[in-house]
């Protein structure tokens, strides 16, 4: 696309001076298509000394590449390599900071660990956490998002009744809070750990999110 | 030979029958009608025929030859999982043993495919729970797997024996520790490219402690997570049987050379990260290096058997020397995660298959020349059957080269990262390389094509490529007719994936004669509007049409064209598991 445009005015060749400047360009009466990257060129190479013939009977067109073109964006999927292959390629391996925290869910025979730095809002996490767990979940819709249920006050009392599940977490200070808290960064900087509970037992981490819904 | 059969990949570059498969046979069974004798007798011959492609012949000449095939086949292979349900497949063919799956469209590995797409195991796994009692083997490709379908497995086969994924994800290290502790006659477990989550359970050391397993092949170089070493090199000593081992780069060099010299009968070897863990770098590194040398070369010395190498994962060059003993009698050598260049890579090797990756995988980057690579190795490979190249640059003359050099290539994809690049030296299009490929490569059954093409090369492919049962195309071609040569002309086309090329809808129009006949059609980011695909759709009952965007977002276009294009044949319909940004037509 952006080929055309670079090389409409620049049809020396590489190295060296164009022949017949004063020629307008040629396209040939091949298919056009605008994002084809080739001109057809009409002129005569330069060193036609070592060929016996200086006329060049069969085909007095060429293609030829007269410009390298600026770097190109990065395109999604290209080149097709698979992206375990593309974070090991260039020896070791250096792994970025990661805000890797377990989860672990009562009544679940599994662990998991999740990298928050995945997510960017409570919705997405809830809905990879429902995903992980889905199976253990008591007719939870997991697309339903567990965290903006949680912030509606009537809402909250219910599931806390409930013996419907609550994602909890551990802080810095080595509190259990309930998760939708504090704003998602604060909340991925002071994660430890989350653990989903029952929602029974998650009565005594109630308050602060009730307070919370009501100065919302 | 290469290990073709655990990549799953269809294009044998060896026979296409599967004398490898280890299937008992149909066993004893009663007949309750004798004018059956006929189909007694018949069961007892097709017992001996494993070619799927026969069967599906045997069983189209009658419904008597219709029932005894479907009671003698024992490999069930799903190229697609949403072209069958799995009630179907349970009823018709009640006496499995091994079962092949495959899920996801191929271009989801390159992040072309939201993650919740679909291709979940779960459906199949409960159906054949119940259906399939005495199953060994499970391979899956593409799927999504959880721990719990794991557990279903290790409770609901008492014979199961061969655990197969290849870039799967969805389950972790819990669902592995079930399958090794409860599958006790384990033989194969193979984790290939998957994303396997770090559940933090150890779970080598779930297999049955002291007592033999009868483990032939361990493979889990994609696990990205620590390995209790202690119980492997355990593992390893009470595995006599053990041929086949693929380590993962948190098992060091000198990790490595106590695991093989437990195991001199290994055939196939991946290495693990082959370089001293990171402490040991420094400080050792002087002392220990003229002993540790000939260790690891008498290590590698007594392992006469190697012929597949592969791991490297964050290679110390150094050490490279001592797989020199192995390397006359490899086939088969994968450096790809290796960081290393040709200098340091001397040893001469009689190959079949060949895969270079690029080291730095960007479009910009600077690389020496590559079509005098290409060429260097079709000189020195004659044999080769399958390649897989990548290169920022190549010349017509470089890939006819091969074309003649190289008459059994099977497998042909050759990737020129600079995508729409020419011809580095004439400044033409690629067209006559590939023209060379499809015309003296006479046994090509899978071609993949890059850089500066018009509708030439593509009316090459469709007169020639007449075997190519795959195609991929990205980044290529020059207008409709160049997609409409491939679907005239390629009668044996079965899978076709296609990215960002001028192809529309009048081009998609004409594979309605075939698009039967195949698996699938991916197309993205190319011409074809919402109103070509529902007209598609129309015409073709049975196919399955599904139109969504790469990033998940809903409606499934990006301006006028849709985003993407998957389509495929399905004797029960459209998926009810599709996520609400598919839309399927």
């Amino acid at each position: 696309m952006m080929h055309l445009k670079e090389t409409e005015l620049c049809l020396g060749l590489p190295g060296g001076g164009g022949h017949n400047q004063e020629e307008p360009l040629k396209i040939t009466g091949k298919r056009g298509f605008s994002e084809t990257t080739h001109l057809k060129l009409n002129f005569v190479q330069p060193n036609e000394s070592s060929s016996s013939s200086s006329d060049v009977s069969k085909d007095t067109t060429t293609t030829l590449y007269v410009k390298s073109p600026p770097a190109k964006a990065q395109v999604v999927g290209w080149p097709p390599v698979r992206n375990h292959r593309k974070n090991v390629i260039g020896g070791k391996r250096k792994t970025e900071e990661a805000r890797l925290v377990k989860v672990s869910m009562d009544g679940a025979p599994y662990l998991r660990k999740v990298d928050l730095k995945m997510y960017k809002s409570y919705q997405q996490l809830s809905d990879a956490l429902a995903n992980m767990f889905c199976s253990f979940t008591t007719g939870n819709d997991g697309r339903q998002g567990m965290m903006t249920e949680l912030m509606k006050e009537s809402r909250l009392m219910d599931l806390l009744n409930s013996s419907e599940y609550v994602p909890s977490y551990e802080d810095k200070d080595g509190d259990w809070m309930l998760v939708g808290d504090v704003p998602w960064q604060m909340f991925v900087d002071s994660c430890k750990r989350l653990r989903i509970m029952k929602g029974s037992d998650a009565i005594g981490l109630a308050p602060r999110a009730m307070e919370k819904c009501r100065n919302s | 030979m290469t290990d073709d059969r655990s990549e799953m990949s269809e294009d044998d570059a060896g026979d296409g029958t599967a004398a490898r498969s280890r299937n008992s046979a149909a066993g004893d069974y009663f007949i309750p009608y004798p004018d059956q004798v006929l189909e007694n007798v018949l069961e007892n011959v097709l017992v001996f025929l494993k070619s799927r492609r026969d069967r599906n012949a045997v069983s189209l000449v009658c419904k008597s030859w219709y029932r005894a095939e479907a009671y003698t086949r024992s490999d069930v292979f799903i190229g697609n999982c949403y072209a069958v349900a799995p009630r179907r497949v349970t009823q018709r063919f009640r006496r499995v043993r091994s079962v092949t799956i495959k899920g996801r469209p191929r271009f989801a590995d390159f992040g072309l495919v939201p993650r919740d797409w679909g291709a979940h195991f779960s459906p199949w796994v409960s159906t054949m729970a119940i259906a399939y009692r005495s199953l060994e083997k499970i391979h899956l490709k593409r799927m999504s797997v959880t721990d719990d379908d794991l557990a279903v497995i290790a409770h609901s086969f008492p014979t199961f024996k061969e655990l197969i994924l290849v870039c799967c994800e969805g389950f972790g290290t819990s669902g592995l520790a079930v399958v090794v502790s409860d599958c006790r006659r384990l033989r194969v477990l193979e984790l290939i490219e998957d994303d396997v989550s770090d559940d933090e359970v150890d779970w080598i050391s779930c297999f049955p402690v002291d007592i033999p397993t009868n483990l032939e092949s361990l493979t889990f170089d994609c696990v990205e997570s620590p390995i209790n070493f202690d119980s492997l090199e355990k593992l390893v000593a009470r595995s006599p049987f053990l041929k086949k081992l693929r380590l993962n780069r948190y098992i060091s060099i000198a990790q490595l050379y106590r695991l093989i010299i437990r195991a001199p009968q290994l055939t196939h070897l991946g290495t693990g990260s082959f370089s001293p863990p990171e402490q040991q770098q420094q400080q050792q590194q002087q002392q220990n290096d003229n002993n540790r040398d000939s260790d690891f070369v008498s290590a590698f010395a007594a392992c006469r058997g190697i012929v597949c190498l592969s791991g490297f994962r964050e290679i110390s060059p150094e050490y490279l020397p001592a797989i020199v003993p192995v390397c006359a009698n490899l086939t088969s050598l994968n450096l790809s995660y290796a960081n290393i260049d040709a200098e340091q890579l001397k040893p001469v090797i009689h190959l079949r298959e060949l895969r270079v990756f690029p080291i730095d995988a960007t479009e910009n980057a600077e690389v020496p020349v590559s079509d005098v690579g290409l060429l260097a190795i079709s000189l020195g490979c004659r044999k080769l059957r399958s390649i897989l190249y990548f290169c920022q640059q190549m010349t017509n003359a470089a890939v006819i080269a091969m074309s003649k050099n190289c008459p059994d290539l099977v497998v042909f994809r050759l990737c020129i990262i600079d995508r729409y690049r020419p011809d580095h030296v004439t400044g033409e299009p690629m067209d006559e390389g590939f023209g060379a490929i499809v015309k003296n490569c006479k046994k090509l059954t899978r071609l993949a094509v890059s850089g500066l093409l018009t509708d030439r090369a593509f009316s090459y492919i469709g007169q020639y490529g007449k075997l190519v049962r795959t195609l991929s195309v990205a980044f290529n071609g020059e207008s409709d007719i160049g997609l409409k040569y491939i679907l005239e002309g390629c009668t044996n086309l079965q899978k076709l994936e296609i990215r960002d090329s001028p192809f529309g809808d009048s081009a998609l129009w004409s594979g309605l004669h075939h698009f039967y006949n195949m698996r699938f059609v991916w197309m993205s980011s190319c011409r074809v509007t919402r109103q070509g695909c529902t007209n598609v759709a129309r015409q073709l009952p049975r196919l399955v049409v599904e139109v969504f965007r790469g990033d998940g977002v809903e409606g499934g276009e990006r301006g006028d064209f849709v985003d993407t294009l998957y389509m495929y044949r399905s004797l029960d319909g459209p998926r009810a598991d599709a996520p609400h940004y598919v839309n399927i037509l």
